[in-house]
């Protein structure tokens, strides 16, 4: 569930997409994945479009195929609940394949099925092509509360770090022998997750002093980095932009 | 030169300090460097050598004995100025590296000091040069090797233009190459230096004047090269020279 | 629970946006107030620690394995504001920098996973805290079923989304039946482990456990009247009883789809649910039909977590900055 990659999806590029600067993509892939949840289930059409669209856009950005698929798998849970609503929803049965389904639930299925796989691609072109660290910058120039940004800023700094430790404890556990298979088995391990706790903790301490040793009372400094320019907001509004017109269409035309 | 009767780099006088779990950390300590020493801080572990560093840079004050720094004590009010003066470099390089990029970080301190523009990326290009990172500027902490880490450190606090350089263990966990690369580093600043280290070796290279703290006080305090030819004295503080190594007290080496 | 875009209708994405909003800048307030510039730091670190242990399979059965939520965790080590900012950050920057997650999902995400989790788990914690013994046994069973009842609520909000926002016909009582029901077992598995990690920092480093700033060494070492073995198996036996229960709900009537088709006849014919229809989501109280229980469960979880949330916000604003002997 929580169990997502440690490894910052970003594909190293020099597409378009790529050099744009993060506050217009964030921006645009919100405003995309809104058109795309709002439009209406039956509107087949659309999302056709928005599909070729963000095909489109995957090819600007050269991202290779193989590689958005792959973290396409991430909607998988979803996918096999979206499976099941055929069979628990309610409403008028159609017979699909010789079996009793929910028309409803067919439609709230393909529904599902279909934002969240275009809502996931949308996503993963904006990590694959922007570091993690300017997509934080990106939020802060959206008007993110700066605290929240360099929060989650530290937070990727030192993942690797802290998950690296994770993975010596284990590894020297599994040398003394340690493969719990049940739950009251995984004391050692809670015990390693509260120390690794303090040690976190501690390091931030240490950070914090290296910080006041180097002048920091509180507030990030400016250390002046570029501001995307009207050209690049134009640029990058060009999808979300055709997106909402063609949910818009279909919203007015349902 | 500065003139003879400026004030010391570093004057410690009777300093006693000790930790939450009341530990006594420092007993009577004192200390006295001038400007343009370079001084190794050698002795035990938990002889107390990193709570004096501490103390140093004002993150510890203390209870009771006096810290001044080129002439200004080190207290609450005085922060800034003892921080603007004297910088640490940690054991832990990653503690000092937090930002995504080596040349954020290195401007982060600079940043701080109010420099802007111009005036910020010249200085952040003269601390990476003088550490031999100008390459490793737009590279991410966690991508670089330990020894690059600890010259990305010392830049950090050499952006700082302090007057004043404290290392902390700068040569553990480096391999032979990384350490001469720091050594060649270290030997061309222009700053007084307080080296807290195991490495003998490179505190004979580095360093003219070598103390022994132990036990919270300072209890040898002599020429870094009589006290490494002196095995009773280093004997008597858990000291040794590297297996092979030999001095005599008048060759150059 | 990191639902994808779409899940639920646009309604609900933009109110739980905005309550998800409101708390979070609670959450950034206080734990300045809290922290001071220290917070970023903190926080940070804290956060890699949060997001590193939710990647760690902890067994749960027979080689079967669970992750870690965290949220109770965070906010009894941290406290509720520093916890819920802690989590926040993890779930935003999954969504956003590792693509986990729906972007316009991040509303009910951060609100079930940050907020309902580390203001109501430490609601839970202090209510646990107030009925244990006040020593270092009692914070760490306390920690516990709070940690399992922070995901109860976490899935029980989702649930009550799901009577609002729905995008398919099944009916409340069937998600709530079946979320709530499947998360009482695994908050088995979360609180065992918060538990026990929150027992290993106390034993380390007592003071950097903010739900136990009260509690001096004396108080935590205080020998305990019940054995936490016998405790953990009596908590297990219960939560199972309660899992089957709620579980119910999950299970249609036998004649459940003809029940529902006369509901539709009814509902043709104009009479019921006006009320319910403009304000719930069109499917979701199908079903609801004559079982004005369902509503009533409905009503009660919503209170419960309003209560929950309501009360973790007000402890930590309540909190002083730095003050150790006032008791959460």
């Amino acid at each position: 569930m929580g169990a997502g990659h440690a490894h910052p999806l970003h594909h190293h590029g020099h597409s378009r997409v790529h050099h744009l600067a993060p506050e217009a993509k964030v921006a645009a892939a919100f405003a995309t994945t809104v058109a795309i949840a709002i439009t209406p289930r039956e509107a087949l059409w659309a999302f056709a479009i928005h599909a070729a669209v963000l095909a489109g856009v995957v090819a600007t950005a050269r991202l290779p195929l193989r590689f958005v698929l792959a973290r396409l798998t991430v909607v998988l849970p979803f996918v096999t609940f979206a499976l099941f609503l055929p069979f628990v929803a309610g409403g008028e049965q159609v017979e699909v394949f010789g079996l009793e389904v929910a028309r409803d639930g067919l439609w709230a299925m393909g529904n599902v099925l279909t934002k969240a796989t275009l809502g996931a691609t949308v996503s993963i072109v904006l990590a694959g092509t922007t570091e993690s660290s300017r997509i934080l910058m990106g939020l802060e120039r959206l008007r993110v509360p700066a605290a929240l940004t360099t929060i989650a800023t530290f937070m990727l700094r030192y993942l690797e770090l802290i998950a690296d430790e994770i993975g010596r404890v284990r590894t020297a556990m599994a040398a003394r022998g340690y493969a719990p298979r049940w739950l009251w088995q995984a004391r050692p391990m809670a015990s390693a997750a509260g120390a690794l706790f303090i040690r976190s903790y501690e390091r931030g301490e240490r950070v914090h002093a290296a910080m006041a040793a180097r002048g920091f009372t509180g507030t990030m400094p400016d250390l002046g980095i570029r501001r995307a320019g009207p050209a690049e907001w134009f640029m990058a509004a060009t999808v979300p932009t055709f997106a909402l017109a063609v949910t818009l269409t279909a919203l007015l035309t349902n | 030169m500065p003139p003879s009767d400026a004030a010391p780099a570093i004057l410690v006088d009777d300093l006693h300090f000790h930790y939450p779990d009341g530990t006594q950390a420092l007993d009577g300590l004192s200390l006295r460097i001038d400007r343009g020493e370079r001084v190794a801080a050698l002795g035990p572990n938990g002889a107390g050598k990193t709570t004096l560093a501490l103390h140093c840079n004002g993150i510890h004050v203390p209870e009771r004995g006096r810290v001044e720094v080129l002439g200004v004590p080190v207290d609450e009010a005085n922060l800034p100025e003892v921080r603007r003066r004297v910088q640490l470099v940690f054991q832990d390089a990653n503690d000092q590296l937090f930002m995504p990029t080596v040349r954020e970080d290195v401007a982060f301190g600079p940043a701080n000091l109010g420099l802007r523009g111009a005036e910020l990326d010249d200085r952040v290009a003269e601390a990476l040069a003088a550490v031999g990172a100008s390459d490793l500027a737009g590279r991410a902490p966690h991508h670089l090797s330990g020894g690059e880490r600890r010259r990305a450190a010392l830049a950090t606090v050499l952006a700082m233009r302090p007057d004043v350089l404290i290392l902390d263990e700068p040569t553990s966990g480096l391999d032979p190459a990384a350490r001469r690369e720091l050594l060649d580093v270290l030997a061309g600043v222009p700053q007084t230096l307080l080296v807290i280290t195991h490495d003998l070796p490179f505190s004979l290279e580095l360093c003219e004047r070598a103390v022994v703290v132990d036990a919270g006080r300072i209890v040898v305090d002599m020429p870094t090269r009589a006290l490494l030819t002196d095995e009773e004295l280093l004997h008597a503080h858990r000291l040794e020279l590297p297996f092979g190594f030999h001095l005599s007290p008048t060759d150059r080496g | 629970m990191h639902a994808p875009d779409g899940f639920l209708n646009v309604g609900t994405a933009v109110a739980t946006g905005a309550l998800s909003a409101g708390a979070v800048s609670v959450a950034l307030r206080q734990s300045r107030e809290q922290l001071g510039d220290r917070q970023v730091p903190l926080a940070g670190l804290s956060a890699a620690f949060v997001f590193a242990a939710q990647m760690v399979n902890f067994p749960v059965a027979a080689g079967t394995t669970g992750h870690l939520l965290g949220g109770a965790l965070a906010a009894i080590l941290l406290g509720p504001a520093v916890g819920t900012l802690v989590v926040t950050v993890v779930v935003v920057v999954q969504a956003l920098v590792f693509a986990d997650g729906g972007l316009t999902a991040l509303g009910y995400n951060v609100l079930n996973m940050a907020v309902v989790t580390s203001f109501g788990g430490y609601a839970a914690f202090v209510l646990m805290r107030r009925l244990l013994p006040r020593n270092g046994t009692g914070v760490v069973v306390a920690a516990g079923l709070a940690a399992g009842i922070s995901v109860v609520l976490s899935s029980m909000a989702f649930s009550i989304e799901w009577l609002f926002g729905a995008t398919a016909d099944v009916p409340f009582d069937t998600v709530f039946g079946a979320m709530v029901g499947v998360h009482l077992l695994i908050g088995i598995g979360e609180g065992a482990i918060t538990a026990l990690a929150v027992g290993a920092v106390l034993a380390a480093r007592p003071d950097l456990v903010h739900g136990a700033r009260d509690l001096d060494r004396i108080a935590l070492n205080d020998r305990p009247p019940v054995g936490i073995r016998a405790f953990a198996i009596g908590a297990t036996l219960v939560t199972l009883l309660v899992a089957t229960v709620v579980s119910q709900f999950a299970v249609d009537d036998p004649d459940g789809l003809e029940f529902v088709a006369e509901e539709q006849g009814f509902l043709e014919s104009g009479e019921d649910h006006s009320f319910g229809d403009s304000l719930f989501a069109d499917y979701a109280t199908r079903g609801l039909g004559n079982e004005s229980a369902s509503l009533a469960v409905a009503g009660a979880t919503g209170v419960a977590i309003t209560l929950a949330v309501g009360f973790g916000l007000f402890a930590a604003v309540r909190e002083r900055r730095r003050d150790p002997t006032t008791a959460g």
